[in-house]
């Protein structure tokens, strides 16, 4: 374990020519992994008898999980900066209703999509100008947002769901199987692998970190910081609007209350996974660990017969103790 | 002699109509390690600016091999070769060094993702080639102060680079890394890099430079060989002839006999801090003199609580105190006014009243309430006293200028009246009226009956400030005057170059 006091000794005693070379296993990194064990194993183990770990149940968390995941892959990048995206529900939600009026008027599944994936876009894109024209904190652009987006959303057809009978899009869009495999796990596995490259092997992803690790050390270093705000930006609109399809294909339907409160869900996974809330540290991998641990979480305490509020109660404290015991301090 | 690498031609730069530069000209040569001195506001880091293309010059031309450039910002000083070594600005704590040295420039494969594996690579061979021994994956927080600031000069070297800005390089690290620093800068020197060395500290330029530029109000007045001068003709070009005249001493009595109001006693933190020991008394005026990084600062924020110790004890009024934070501290009636006031001593966007009366609002409640008459009468009482220039008590404190918000800072702590005052820079960035305006209130503050302590690297302020002057290097109290026994500010600049 490394804390910030020992590496400030650190710094007064280093007389020696041989930096310490300390590669020590820090098991904060890795919270996640072992928590998500536990989690898995707790709920084998005390709702065996319920069915908690038939094949049916855990395919159910991952078609439960999706949308949170793959919100929470474009968040990993908000977040790295040190910034972060409140309005992702409230697109996803919008993103739903645009994608299914435009199915309803017949532009056809790829003008859905489009509309569907241009409304996340959209948003993101004022998210993100905002912030970095304006200076206005992506805390309060992205509370605005996240208020203003769910009133569209209710607004757009007053409150009524869309209803989206092309086959196709329902099945490319959350409800179909290939196989045994539901494709809601093939896009899950997609976007991350996608997210991981971009985050480790890109210099968007090292430009990335290096903004969220020191803003103004990563301008005289030639980066573009707020370039790279507003592409994350743009990027977590872009997932969120991608959301609100999975979300409209799974229910077959548009509707202003998909994605709902979904913001909570989506930071607490990213996290949990271990990127900090401070910029700087992030890790894919890890959002989509914190999100299926949200998710397996939620499945179990349904099994237990516990309710919304309940659930809502226990995710909260969740991401009190990720922070609390993720929390990295980092010397500046 | 050869022909000069790099060319500023009469420079001219002023701010808000005041002249920080004034037709300056510096020349530094292929090979050559060439050393910048003066005092505060000499104007040093104003023309290393315009170098580096942060400011623009009002007048004057930069040649670099001969041809005229035009460097209008950071990205132009780049091209034409020119790296500044900030300290500790450009690097990315949560990155590698590797990553670091490469940020914006790393290779890629040939799918367009990063080839990390060829970037550790090369920071390997780089780091080899410059004898610094720091493992390229290891994260740049992890690393201790010098070998941060060697990773700094590696990125600056991993591009193409002719002329290398060191800006204070040594003023954190420890003798045995300026060792390494000066070896290193030597191959430097002798692969070709011309090399400009801002320093304060006389000995390592004797050491590593090889002509030395001197500035003094904004004007050049000499270069010399360093091989040729010595430190007394060094402080006699810093210092000039013209002593201020605003900042007279004026001999001043207070009781010795009685006892210390604070007593320190063997306080030490790592090499930082060494077994710094004395006392100050009730209506005395102790001015700390050193170089940047002697250890002074971390000497007052170890005995206020805001920084670290190891060991050592400390007494207010003969009653020995445990002092773990600023609020320890506070009870025990001492106050420190922190060196930089816009961060840690005034909350700039709240009035001059709000700020004077923050810390004592306990003192101000009626009930549940803030008594406002008591509160306006409190700040308008300080108002007075220290003469801070404002329209009302409710005008917001960034509205003022620097004197005159280091004036709320004092009258913030007084407000609380403590026994002991520590000022840390006091009159850094404000300008020479409220300089003198400060200089006469702490004196006052004195004739008071408080204990001040006075940290300044402006010595004609604390040649005019102290009745007693402690002198800090390395850590340690080398030397105390009395104030009465220094002539001269040359003597002053002896005993803080640890001669």
């Amino acid at each position: 374990m490394q804390s910030k006091d020992s590496n400030l000794n650190d710094t007064v005693v280093v007389g020696s020519h041989t930096v310490s070379r300390k590669k020590t296993f820090d098991w904060r990194n890795y919270i996640v992994y072992f928590a998500f064990i536990g989690v898995i194993i707790y709920f084998s183990v005390t709702l065996h008898d319920q069915g908690f770990v038939s094949t049916d149940n855990l395919l159910n968390i991952i078609r439960q999980t999706a949308m949170i995941s793959l919100m929470g892959l474009a968040m990993t990048f908000v977040i790295s900066t040190g910034e972060i995206d409140l309005s992702v529900g409230s697109i996803a939600a919008l993103s739903s209703l645009t994608a299914a009026l435009a199915l309803q008027a017949g532009y056809g599944m790829i003008g859905g999509v489009a509309v569907g994936l241009g409304t996340g876009l959209l948003v993101g894109l004022v998210n993100g100008l905002l912030l970095t024209k304006l200076g206005i904190p992506s805390f309060l652009v992205t509370l605005a947002t996240l208020g203003t987006v769910g009133g569209l959303a209710m607004w757009i057809t007053d409150t009524a769901p869309v209803p989206i009978v092309d086959a196709t899009f329902n099945f490319v869009f959350g409800s179909g199987d290939i196989g045994p495999i539901p494709i809601l796990l093939i896009w899950t596995i997609v976007a991350t692998i996608i997210a991981h490259l971009l985050l480790r092997k890109t210099s968007f992803g090292r430009q990335t970190l290096a903004t969220g690790g020191n803003e103004s050390a990563a301008r005289f270093s030639g980066v573009n910081t707020q370039r790279i705000k507003l592409l994350v930006f743009l990027g977590s609109g872009f997932m969120a609007g991608f959301a609100g399809l999975l979300y409209a294909g799974r229910m077959h339907a548009g509707r202003f209350t998909f994605g709902q409160g979904d913001e909570l869900s989506v930071i607490a996974a990213v996290i949990l996974g271990g990127t900090s809330l401070f910029g700087g540290v992030g890790t894919v991998i890890g959002t989509v660990i914190g999100s299926l641990m949200i998710g397996t979480i939620n499945n179990g305490l349904i099994i237990m017969g516990l309710d919304v509020s309940q659930q809502m109660m226990i995710k909260g404290l969740i991401i009190i103790l990720a922070v609390a015991f993720g929390r990295k301090a980092i010397k500046r | 002699m050869e022909k000069p690498m790099l060319s500023m031609k009469n420079i001219s730069k002023a701010f808000n109509g005041i002249t920080v530069l004034d037709s300056v000209d510096f020349s530094v040569e292929k090979g050559e390690v060439h050393a910048l001195m003066g005092g505060n506001g000499a104007g040093k880091s104003t023309l290393m600016k315009i170098l580096t293309g942060v400011y623009s010059a009002d007048q004057g031309e930069i040649y670099i091999d001969d041809q005229l450039v035009e460097i209008k910002n950071t990205d132009d000083a780049r091209k034409n070769y020119i790296s500044m070594i900030f300290q500790e600005f450009s690097l990315i704590p949560t990155l590698t060094v590797a990553q670091n040295i490469f940020l914006t420039r790393e290779d890629k494969t040939s799918f367009g993702l990063l080839n990390d594996k060829e970037c550790v690579e090369k920071t390997r061979k780089l780091l080899q080639e410059l004898e610094v021994d720091i493992d390229p994956d290891e994260l740049v927080g992890n690393l201790g102060v010098g070998y941060w600031q060697m990773t700094e000069i590696a990125k600056a070297l991993s591009q193409e680079t002719k002329i290398l800005v060191m800006d204070e390089p040594t003023a954190s690290l420890t003798k045995k890394e300026t060792k390494i620093l000066f070896s290193f800068i030597n191959q430097l020197k002798s692969k070709g890099y011309a090399i400009i060395y801002i320093s304060h500290r006389m000995d390592e330029i004797l050491e590593v430079c090889d002509r030395v530029t001197i500035l003094r109000d904004g004007k050049h007045v000499a270069t010399e060989d360093c091989k040729q001068i010595d430190l007394d003709m060094v402080i006699q070009y810093i210092v000039g002839s013209s002593m201020n005249k605003a900042f007279e001493w004026k001999e001043r009595e207070y009781a010795t006999d009685v006892a210390p109001v604070l007593e320190v006693k063997n306080l030490s933190l790592g090499s930082k801090v060494q077994d710094v020991n004395f006392n100050l008394y009730p209506g005395e005026i102790v001015g700390i003199a050193g170089l940047m990084g002697s250890g002074r600062t971390e000497t007052v924020s170890a005995i206020f609580g805001t920084g670290p110790k190891d060991s050592g004890d400390i007494s207010v009024n003969g009653q020995p105190v445990t002092i773990k934070n600023a609020t320890d501290a506070i009870k025990a009636g001492l106050a420190l006014i922190p060196e930089d006031r816009r961060v840690q001593g005034l909350v700039l966007e709240h009035s001059v009243k709000d700020n004077i009366i923050l810390p004592i609002l306990s003192k101000m409640q009626k009930g549940l309430f803030i008594d406002n008459k008591k509160a306006d009468k409190v700040a308008n009482d300080f108002v007075k006293k220290l003469n801070i220039k404002t329209d009302d008590i409710y005008k917001t404190t960034n509205l003022l200028s620097g004197g005159n918000q280091q004036k709320i800072v004092l009258a913030k702590w007084l407000a609380n009246d403590p026994a002991v005052l520590m000022l840390d820079e006091p009159t850094i960035g404000v300008d020479i009226g409220a300089k003198t305006e400060i200089v006469d209130v702490v004196r006052e503050l004195a004739d008071s009956g408080k204990a001040i302590l006075v940290i300044s690297s402006e010595l004609p302020e604390l040649l005019a400030l102290s009745d007693r002057i402690l002198v800090m290097h390395e850590g340690r109290i080398i030397k105390e005057m009395q104030r009465r026994e220094v002539n001269t500010e040359e003597e002053l600049q002896h005993a803080i170059q640890g001669f």
